[in-house]
């Protein structure tokens, strides 16, 4: 974010002078007064120097007002894009049953009888006919009917997907345009309240509440501006004391200097940012609490499946049985893969050609044999009368009635001890049965994610692999993924136990799903992410919805919460350390007549009393402004112990938080120094 | 010996006593505050006064009890201090004036002990022992229980009580104050501290005899320092030679003050498992104290120019047989631990001195701070770091596996509002009136350092004076005792909500996101967070009084 984007918000910024819309933030409303009593009294008493602290003071306002604006500009302009899918629609409303009857009189045909409605008008319970070419009106489950629906409107991904009755993928969102086919859908959510209205409110930061971290920094910043308005208000009878009376100007140019300002300005725009950061990573937070949860987790739950292995099991090795040659089970595992389009199919064939075997088509006249539940086996038959079938050993068993030799009996207890699935291929020419041997499956971990799950360690993070495998196959993917722990054959009641557990302990967990029975979990895990492919019912329960429908991005969401924490942290210990500064610069001005003593203090050497104290609300000022863009961006979050991270952002931004501003007001005084008036 | 070696010895002794007794006495202390047995004279007490001991009670009505007990004191004491005239042993003197007995009732029931009045020329033995020591032993207890009650909202999980106040109370005056005071009163014997009923004959130095205000002074003594209480018998105070007659004497004294605020770490870490923790919070006061002691003693010792060294400026105001580098190290002592017993007179003291025993108490009374008081001064402050330090690691805050949330940041954000603002109301109001500059002992930023230590004395509970100030007058023998009043109570309060709002909270355990808080680190950034706060609140007050003064 550049700054010529920064002051392009200017004139909202400018709007948020309204008091009404300042009192929301005690610092900057503190700051708003002092500007009102310093003009006035630049009025009533003209001086440049009275002039030049009242400017700088609205200056110092309206730059908090930029950031807020900046930050919320760059969501208003994904609400647009947003709000360009909500087109006006007219639903076409199944006019109720009864209704039907009635009008087409007793005995009448039972077909739908529909009637053409403003989208708005739609209630919930309604059920709209959609067909290809047409919008969806709104939120909804499909009721009758298979059709290929274009969400590129709210996920940003071009391809089409299927929305079909029942199941899983039964929920569409308003907004989403059906392709082909035809649907029926029930709508669950009422106009205005739908998943985009959502969406874009959320963008917007319209619906934006204070999180319960920032309503307990805003009280720490709150008792401290009170803590400085006593101080500054105290010192005006001990500077009459001291034969030094003090303006109200000079008093009110050190409370704004004092008051955590820069911190004060930022916050809202941290938070705005966090959220924005969230929805660049294509996932949308219902509540600004979930993305500082996200920052607090401390037991990541992961699906295996498409998680942390490829979705599928992939051949990886082949295991000859004796007496076979190893070209033979090569060659007949690719046979009986070739018409197989499983990913596990295409798998085998690879491996077979990548152990040497021809790339040649099926012979003519071979018969594929499909899968089915019932034999458990899938293969081919070819022209010259053999078969060869390949599957789980007991299906082979079953199907060549003999006993498996030895050979592949220890092979296929092999492969499943190392966690993989054994694939016994066996093969029939007339009379004569053999067992060639076994492919290895296996699933296969993603690269990189042994070294995510070491960061999350580091991050303090633990994880638990979720998984239907058994505990044998479930370990040995836990041990190559590196995670710390995992949940085999788990059902979604052990998930829930597992996040009771969890929670019991104190622990936040985080979690994926997307599938109704996930529902419950993820309502009750502290972050729940829900896939936008999934059910109505997940997405409803999570506090987060995932466009991308990737598990994976749950490690990024914790990131994003961690960022957003650490910059209100630098941020705040950034405003508090610039104090020290302020001090040396303003309190040697406005004493140092009745105390010459105290000209010791003036370290910075600033020019005259007026320059030392407009330097120090110039650099107020600026600091804000100057902070924009980090305030936006965000600290960066590194994946190391709290300790580490702790040392580096202390002296980051404590110790530079001490030491800038000395450098800041002492470069400015130079300037301000030459003003005439001031010297 | 040299003075320089002397007060290095006096220093290494005072830090080898404490290292010795800290781990037997915090031990007992925290056996003491979670044993399940009650003594028989306990029980005896419990059924008198209708307690059931085994009782927890909730933070509203601990709470509760602690205000109802002190507001029972101030009552009593003030009738006792009205009305001496009627009771046996007042050797004459008349009741105190009403304001003087507001302000003196307040102040020893809030652990301040602040005096407007000359000890021995106003009170007679038997409203100092029934009226002033009571208050000694019973309000350093309820410090002690505060502290306790505090401790228990970080240790306990989802409970909705904190123990019983009847019982921390009991068990703090009877098995832990009563039993180190009988044994420091009789050392204090052995050392010529008075313990009489009668005046006492001396001859001077001028060889005349002259007949000195004697009274039960050891027995009170001991508790005035062991209680970080500090009202003297005499109005000397400490530097009485009745009250604290020799070097040994002085040490003992020093020691004493210093020997439950320090011993307190010991507890916090047995109580929360975490001996580490313990050695953290120690460690930070330490570092405050050990920081303080040195300002005051280069200032003290090396602070006057030859001239006005070899004319005897650095003894002014002093006691001649404890020196320099003893009075330092006392004036340290008792204004880092909320004591306000006084061997030199502040007022004295240069203005890097003098200076540096403001700031220790506007610390807020941490290094190491009063009986309990300093415990639960120091966790606050230690929430306030971990808030920010939280946020610096991606974390919400958590301190001890409890999260600091709205709620407890609305106490802690107030704990931290409350003394800065009664001080600064209370100077900026006194300094405005016309009449003040004439109860000041000097002119100029001397004698506003006069009244910016009052205050400060005050509202956080110390009691000791920089002298020079009169004040006598109802407007500050009221302001003073407000300001005594709100600042031991107001924060109290405030730090009972706070541990029942922990205590209801589930632990969070720790892991490598969590931010230790036992390590070096830490305890340098709560020192840093400590200072911070300090000099953001009060550097104005500080730069026209004291700094002014130094760099002159």
């Amino acid at each position: 974010m550049t700054l010529s984007m920064i002051l392009s918000q200017l004139p909202t910024a400018l709007r948020k002078l309204d008091p009404r819309h300042l009192w929301r933030n005690p610092v900057m409303f503190v700051v708003w007064v002092g500007s009102l009593v310093t003009t006035v009294s630049a009025v009533v008493d003209p001086s440049v120097f009275a002039w030049s602290v009242a400017v700088w003071l609205w200056l110092t306002v309206v730059f908090g007002n930029l950031a807020e604006a900046a930050a919320e500009g760059r969501g208003k302009a994904q609400a647009d894009s947003l709000r360009a899918a909500r087109t006006d629609v007219t639903a076409r409303r199944v006019v109720s049953l009864r209704q039907a009857q009635s009008a087409s009189g007793p005995g009448g045909v039972a077909t739908e009888e529909l009637e053409t409605v403003p989208g708005t008008a739609l209630r919930v319970g309604d059920r709209v006919v959609v067909e290809a070419g047409e919008v969806i009106p709104g939120d909804g489950d499909v009721v009758e009917g298979v059709a290929s629906v274009d969400e590129s409107a709210i996920t940003g991904e071009s391809a089409p997907v299927i929305r079909e009755a029942g199941g899983d993928r039964s929920a569409v969102t308003g907004g989403t345009r059906v392709l082909s086919d035809r649907l029926v859908i029930e709508i669950t959510a009422a106009p205005g309240e739908t998943f985009l209205d959502r969406m874009i409110a959320l963008v917007e930061g319209a619906e934006r509440q204070k999180t319960p971290n920032e309503i307990a920094l805003s009280i720490l910043l709150s008792s401290l501006t009170i803590v400085f308005l006593l101080a500054v208000a105290t010192l005006s009878p001990m500077a009459d004391y001291a034969g030094a009376p003090q303006s109200t100007l000079v008093l009110v140019a050190l409370l704004v200097c004092l008051i955590p300002t820069t911190i004060g300005a930022l916050l809202s725009a941290i938070g705005i940012a966090g959220m924005d950061r969230l929805v660049q990573a294509n996932v949308l937070a219902t509540s600004g609490r979930a993305v500082e949860a996200a920052g607090d987790v401390s037991t990541l739950l992961l699906d295996k499946t498409g998680t942390i292995t490829f979705g599928n099991r992939q051949a990886r090795d082949l295991v000859t049985a004796a007496g076979i040659e190893d070209d033979e089970l090569r060659d007949a595992a690719r046979l009986a893969s070739l018409a197989d389009q499983t990913p596990e199919g295409r798998s085998i064939v690879e491996l077979a050609i990548e152990r040497g075997a021809g790339d040649e088509g099926a012979p003519v006249g071979a018969e594929f044999v499909e899968f089915t539940a019932e034999t458990r086996l899938s293969g081919v038959d070819l022209p010259d009368g053999t078969s060869i079938r390949k599957g789980a050993g007991a299906a082979v068993q079953e199907w060549a009635g003999v006993e498996l030799p030895p050979t592949v009996r220890t092979a296929v207890d092999e492969v499943s001890g190392a966690g993989g699935t054994p694939l016994v291929v066996a093969q029939r020419s007339g009379t004569s049965v053999s067992v060639l041997g076994v492919v290895h499956l296996k699933d296969v971990v993603k690269p990189g994610m042994r070294e995510r799950f070491d960061e999350l360690r580091a991050m303090g993070i633990r994880t638990v692999m979720i998984t239907g495998d058994n505990p044998l196959t479930a370990a040995t993917i836990a041990r190559e993924a590196g995670v710390d722990d995992f949940l085999a054959e788990a059902r979604p009641e052990d998930k829930m136990a597992l996040i009771r557990k969890e929670q019991e302990g104190g622990r936040m967990v985080a979690m994926t799903g997307d599938g109704t029975n996930d529902a419950p979990a993820l309502a009750a895990a502290d972050v729940g992410v829900a896939m936008n492919s999934g059910t109505s019912a997940a997405k409803e329960a999570g506090n987060m919805v995932d466009l991308d429908s990737d598990p994976t991005k749950l490690i990024d969401v914790v990131g994003i919460g961690k960022q957003l924490l650490v910059t209100r942290g630098a941020l705040t210990t950034f405003s508090i350390a610039n104090d020290v500064a302020k001090y040396f610069a303003i309190i040697p001005a406005m004493f140092v007549v009745a105390y010459p003593s105290l000209d010791t203090l003036n370290v910075m050497r600033l020019a005259t009393p007026e320059s030392a104290i407009l330097s120090a609300v110039v650099f107020n000022a600026l600091v804000i402004l100057g902070l924009v863009p980090l305030a936006l961006r965000g600290v960066r979050s590194r994946a190391s112990s709290a300790s580490a991270v702790l040392r580096r952002n202390l002296l980051v931004y404590g110790v530079g938080g001490v030491v800038v501003p000395f450098a800041g007001i002492k470069l400015i005084d130079l300037v301000v120094s030459q003003l005439p008036g001031i010297r | 010996m040299s003075d320089s070696l002397s007060g290095l010895l006096t220093i290494a002794a005072l830090i080898t006593l404490l290292a010795v007794v800290h781990v037997p006495l915090g031990d007992h202390m925290a056996r003491v505050f979670t044993t399940t047995r009650h003594t028989r004279l306990e029980r005896g007490i419990y059924r008198l006064v209708g307690v059931d001991p085994d009782g927890a009670q909730t933070p509203r009505a601990y709470t509760t009890s602690v205000l109802a007990f002190s507001a029972v004191g101030i009552v009593l004491l003030l009738a006792v201090l009205m009305a001496q005239s009627l009771l046996p042993g007042s050797r004459g003197l008349s009741g105190m004036p009403w304001d003087m007995a507001v302000n003196t009732a307040v102040s020893f029931v809030t652990n301040t002990n602040w005096q407007s009045y000359a000890g021995e020329s106003t009170l007679g033995f038997v409203a100092q022992m029934s009226g002033l020591a009571v208050q000694n032993f019973v309000s350093a207890a309820v410090g002690l229980a505060v502290a306790v009650a505090l401790v228990r909202g970080f240790v306990q999980v989802r409970s909705g009580t904190l123990g019983s106040f009847w019982v921390d109370l009991v068990r703090g005056t009877l098995r832990i104050l009563l039993p180190i005071a009988l044994v420091g009163a009789v050392l204090l014997l052995t050392q010529g501290v008075v313990q009489s009923f009668s005046d006492t004959t001396v001859r001077g130095v001028t060889g005349a005899q002259q007949v000195l205000t004697g009274g039960p002074v050891a027995s009170q003594e001991a508790i005035k320092e062991l209680g970080t209480n500090g009202g003297g018998y005499f109005n000397a105070n400490s530097a009485h030679p009745f009250e604290n007659p020799t070097p040994l004497s002085n040490l003992l004294e020093i020691f004493l003050l210093l020997v439950i605020p320090v011993s307190l770490t010991r507890t916090l870490g047995t109580l929360l498992g975490n001996r580490k923790q313990g050695y953290a919070v120690l460690g930070a006061m330490t570092v405050l104290f050990g920081a303080a002691l040195s300002l005051a003693t280069w200032a003290e010792v090396g602070g006057h120019a030859d001239s006005a060294r070899a004319a005897g400026a650095a003894m002014e105001g002093k006691e001649t047989s404890f020196g320099t580098w003893a009075s330092a190290l006392f004036a340290v002592a008792t204004t880092g631990t909320s004591t306000g017993a006084v061997n030199a007179s502040h007022d004295s003291l240069t203005p890097v001195g003098g200076g540096t025993t403001i700031v220790n108490m506007m610390l807020g009374e941490v290094s190491p701070g009063g009986v309990g008081a300093g415990i639960y001064g120091i966790l606050v402050m230690a929430i306030l770091t971990v808030f920010v330090a939280g946020l610096l690691v991606g974390r919400t805050p958590e301190l001890l596996g409890k999260k600091i949330g709205r709620r407890e940041m609305t106490f802690v954000a107030l704990y931290v509002l409350v003394t800065p603002a009664l001080v600064l109301v209370g100077v900026g109001t006194a300094i405005a009136l016309s009449s003040t500059p004439d109860a000041m002992g000097n002119p100029g930023g001397h004698g506003f350092s006069e009244v910016v230590y009052a205050y400060t004395s005050a509202a956080n509970n110390n009691g000791s004076a920089f002298g020079g100030l009169t004040v006598t007058s109802t407007f500050f023998q009221l302001t003073l005792a407000v300001a005594m009043l709100l600042g031991r109570f107001v924060p109290i309060a405030l730090v009972l909500g706070l541990a029942g709002s922990l205590a209801r909270q589930n632990r969070v355990p720790a892991s490598a996101g969590t931010l230790p808080t036992h390590t070096p680190l830490f305890a340098g950034l709560l020192v840093g967070i400590v200072l911070l706060v300090t000099g953001l609140t009060y550097f104005p007050a500080l730069a026209l009084g004291p700094i002014a003064e130094a760099l002159a």
